[in-house]
């Protein structure tokens, strides 16, 4: 259901402004949203000053120093810190990717950091990602098969490999998602461009059986037709891949085996 | 609070086994009004401002009052199609239903509306 302003208990406050690093001359100001769910209080934007000459490149370093170096209780998600595990997904400045493979150098400004938008909050920048992971497992991300196991592996063409490109990539960090308006108003029932993405690899996949079955559970009004192709999704994808086209694919298919 | 598991919340009720036809009359319908759109611009973009009987007059002819009737009866019918979309997206429950309900009485009333005071005109 849409909403236009955020629930009471959910507005967002001015937080606690932390020193300056002493000595420091090359310093930049960090904007981050904090939310304890054991204190009862509001959300709040905490300001942070790094010292950028003892700092990595990548707004994930920034994080992680400040949380070393400054404020212990700073809590975020991350594991890979190259763009493969998906962990660092947060909102920076007004743009959902990763934060281990973005760049400060592409801030101008303070560099503003948010969780994911219209997702429960666990803790500071921590999304509550239960739902979003319920719909990636309700379009069976597995090849279904029907015929009897081969002696060796499922064969494949290079050809039909392909068809594949642009889809196996994606590594489920949720920014797609979460930045689709469509997706914030009727997450409940839209599985969102992440999902559809998934559903798409594997009924474009040529080994598998089940095609008939996965276009079937997708044919629903809200399951796949609240894509609007509004394309957030493809734009703000941090490997670089197109939901969008993906699901217009889908619908494509939809199409072709009706006429 | 229910106990229900994630999974469970996600299937809901399952799929609805539809989307499809209402994807393709939209689709359709928006092709159609790329061209209609045109051919009811250019027939009547000339008649602003023009005496009542040379309105009534051309409205008589055929190529203007087909124009006329394709734009209604495509326009209208799209835009039944897009508001449904709209109110699915921005309400829920039994507004939802009765919001759809209202919108397709005016859209089908507007057009009908619209066909018979052309075919007043025209014939």
């Amino acid at each position: 259901m849409v909403q236009f302003t955020l629930p009471r208990n959910s507005k967002i406050i001015t937080g606690k402004t932390w020193p300056k690093p002493d000595g420091a001359t090359n310093v930049r100001k960090f904007q981050i949203y904090r939310w304890n769910p054991d204190d009862g209080k509001n959300p709040q934007v905490d300001t942070y000053f790094v010292d950028m000459d003892a700092c990595g490149p990548m707004v994930l370093d920034a994080l992680i120093k400040i949380k070393n170096e400054i404020d212990p209780t700073l809590t975020f998600r991350r594991s890979c810190r190259e763009g493969i595990c998906g962990s660092c997904a947060m909102n920076i400045d007004g743009i959902n990717t990763l934060a281990c493979i973005y760049g400060m150098d592409e801030i101008k400004g303070d560099v503003k950091i948010y969780p994911l938008p219209h997702m429960p909050v666990v803790k500071d920048l921590i999304p509550d990602l239960t739902h979003f992971y319920a719909q990636h497992e309700s379009i069976m991300p597995w090849l279904e098969t029907k015929t009897s196991a081969p002696e060796h592996e499922w064969r494949q063409s290079i050809e039909d490999r392909k068809k594949l490109d642009g889809l196996y990539e994606c590594v489920m960090c949720a920014c797609c998602s979460t930045s689709c308006p469509s997706y914030w108003w009727n997450g409940d029932r839209y599985l969102g461009p992440a999902a559809l993405l998934h559903a798409y690899r594997w009924i474009i996949d040529s080994r598998d059986e089940a095609t008939g079955e996965r276009l079937d559970d997708l044919e629903d009004p809200f399951k796949l037709y609240r894509c609007h192709t509004i394309m957030n999704c493809a734009k703000t994808c941090p490997k670089g891949l197109n939901p969008a086209k993906a699901i217009a694919s889908i619908k494509k298919m939809m199409v072709e085996r009706q006429l | 609070m229910a106990f229900m598991t994630d999974r469970k919340r996600v299937i809901g009720l399952g799929s609805a086994k539809s989307g499809t036809d209402h994807f393709w009359k939209t689709t359709v319908t928006s092709v159609a009004l790329l061209v209609v759109v045109p051919m009811f611009l250019f027939t009547f973009g000339p008649l602003l401002g023009a005496p009542y009987e040379e309105v009534i007059a051309t409205l008589s002819r055929p190529f203007p009052a087909v124009s006329a009737a394709l734009m209604l009866i495509a326009g209208f019918y799209h835009f039944r199609l897009g508001i449904q979309m709209v109110i699915e997206d921005y309400m829920e429950g039994l507004s939802r239903k009765v919001a759809i309900v209202v919108m397709a009485c005016v859209s089908y009333g507007l057009m009908a509306l619209g066909l018979v005071s052309l075919a007043q005109i025209a014939l």
